[in-house]
């Protein structure tokens, strides 16, 4: 199974088991930086770890400091394998943004409408850099 | 849409130095937005500042060896370090140093030294109308909603790139078309007295953010404009439960004064009536608390304190010793107002730990403890203190927040909602 999908910011493409959050997040207070743990207690998630995996997310809500804290995870080898959005994030992206910048590498972040996430549950997905979307396993 | 930029953006973004850094992280954000050009702006303020691990730092210092500078008024957002020296901050090294270098680089970027969350309270208001570039997410909304200026929600380092090119991508919030209401939050079948207490304020704005998202509401059935503080603590906490950038009150901010002039004319396409119920259950979830006969620790100021925030609490304590210690988190601006007729002196003897330039769920300050329980007031520290500070929350009136302090455990005065 595969599906095309249109490229967000361009980075490494990557692969890992798919982390498929079932409500928006906010990554500054919602992510651990450090080590890339979902740290809000109020998230369905919370507990799982967004570093290595393709990561899957409805939407982004609350503090505009995500891109810090993406920049961070990227900066610490602790970035999602690749990224896979509803809809383009300003803030967010822009810590993959300012991190290319940087000189550091990223990984890919592509735009999925969010009805065809679930596809991809409990599957390791590979993103490649030109937004091919595909299950490995 | 493809981004156009003019020759003088298209030369400087060709560079090599800071200035041509910042104008290609504006110009690659406008194009992942799909803005069709970037606009002039009048102000920013800078959320970037705040110590998140070491990159932040070293794009700072990057921009600074690049020799870029502000080319507009920029006020800084807290750091994670209290400069003022009020309060300890347990930072160890190296993060203590990288934050000090963190803050420095903005310094020498030119930003203004005024580590505040409340910057629209220190002397920062930009004009009704006027295009700026704002981050923080209660600073944005605030600037958005109370003061009627134009900003997006600027992510960190989008901010001071906005500052340094002294542009911004055209799109969102800048256009006119896009501010307009499409939703209704009606909170008419709330009793007035609710409406007219403090806690009504951060409690909707945390309903309010949940059940709008990112759409942009109008809240209808206020009879009395509930003051600048508490609109401060409603925007604080949608911007917390939701992506919230812009909300409408009508008859209170200034471009809603009434709710069809929100809207623009046109139907909205949801309506929603709020109910004592819904109240109820929006305040509840404020707290994350489950046992209730102890708290460790009380913090208020998130947004940071304004001077009158300070003589409610003064009025509330009464001269009274605390049991627990209230954190009551400021900037600088009323520190010195604080300092000059001996008050901060007054509310530390009696128990109250004065923060500044920073706040207790960015930076380590309240005692490392694995099971501790924080009460606040703040809908915004109740949203954020469990995954930042690991202390579990009660959420409170400031009242009930006193009250608790002075005698040493959790105690609620009844409120209807």
């Amino acid at each position: 199974m595969s599906t095309h999908a249109e490229i967000l910011v361009p980075g490494k493409a990557g692969e890992g088991p798919a982390l498929i959050l079932s409500a928006p997040i906010s990554f500054w207070g919602g992510v651990d930086a450090k080590s890339g743990r979902i740290a809000d207690v109020r998230h369905p998630e919370c507990g799982q770890c967004i570093s290595g995996k393709v990561l899957f997310l409805p939407g982004t809500i609350g503090s505009s400091s995500a891109s810090a804290v993406l920049m961070e995870l990227v900066h610490a080898g602790h970035a999602p394998a690749a990224l896979v959005l509803h809809e383009p994030d300003a803030i967010l992206l822009l810590g993959l943004i300012v991190a290319r910048e940087m000189g550091w590498q990223t990984p890919v972040a592509v735009k999925l409408p969010r009805e065809a996430f679930s596809a991809f549950k409990g599957r390791h997905v590979r993103v490649d850099a030109d937004g091919e979307i595909s299950v490995s396993d | 849409m493809s981004l156009d930029l003019t020759s003088d953006e298209r030369h400087i973004a060709g560079g090599t130095d800071g200035a041509a850094m910042a104008m290609r992280i504006v110009a690659e954000s406008a194009t992942l937005l799909g803005a069709p050009r970037l606009i002039p702006i009048a102000s920013a303020h800078i959320d970037g500042a705040l110590y998140h691990g070491d990159s932040g730092t070293l794009f700072a210092e990057r921009l600074v060896e690049g020799g870029a500078r502000v080319a507009v008024r920029a006020t800084l957002n807290v750091g994670a370090l209290d400069l003022m020296g009020c309060s300890r901050v347990r930072l160890e090294e190296p993060q203590r140093s990288m934050a000090r270098r963190m803050m420095e680089a903005y310094r020498k970027l030119g930003c203004e030294q005024s580590w505040t969350c409340a910057p629209y309270q220190a002397g920062h208001r930009p004009a009704f109308g006027t295009d700026v570039a704002w981050g923080e997410s209660n600073a944005v909304v605030f600037c958005n909603s109370v003061l009627g200026a134009r900003t997006n929600r600027y992510g960190d380092f989008l901010d001071i790139a906005c500052a340094i090119s002294g542009r911004a991508p055209d799109y969102g919030l800048h256009q006119a078309e896009n501010r307009r209401a499409s939703l209704v939050l009606d909170v008419s079948a709330l009793p007035p007295e609710f409406l007219a207490s403090e806690i009504a304020w951060p409690v909707l704005g945390s309903l309010y953010g949940r059940e709008v998202g990112n759409a942009i509401g109008v809240v209808t059935g206020v009879e009395k404009n509930p003051g600048e503080d508490a609109l401060k603590a409603f925007g604080a906490a949608a911007a917390s439960s939701g992506a919230v950038g812009l909300f409408h009150i009508s008859g209170v901010t200034p471009e809603a004064p009434d709710a069809a002039t929100a809207l623009g004319g046109v139907e909205a396409e949801t309506v929603i009536r709020v109910t004592p119920d819904m109240v109820r259950q929006a305040q509840a979830r404020l707290s994350t608390a489950e046992s209730t006969d102890r708290i460790d620790a009380v913090a208020i100021g998130s947004p940071h304190l304004s001077l009158a925030e300070f003589d409610a609490l003064e009025r509330l304590m009464a001269g009274r010793r605390l049991a627990v210690p209230i954190h009551a988190c400021t900037g600088r601006h009323v520190l010195t107002e604080l300092d000059s007729d001996g008050r901060r002196k007054a509310l530390e003897a009696l128990g109250v730990v004065i923060v500044a330039d920073t706040c207790v769920v960015v930076t380590p300050i309240l005692p490392d403890q694995a099971d501790g329980v924080l009460m606040t007031n703040s809908g915004k520290f109740a949203h954020y203190a469990p995954g930042n500070t690991g202390y579990a929350v009660l959420y409170g009136s400031l009242a009930d927040c006193v009250e608790s302090a002075v005698i040493g455990r959790p105690v609620f005065a009844r409120l209807n909602s």
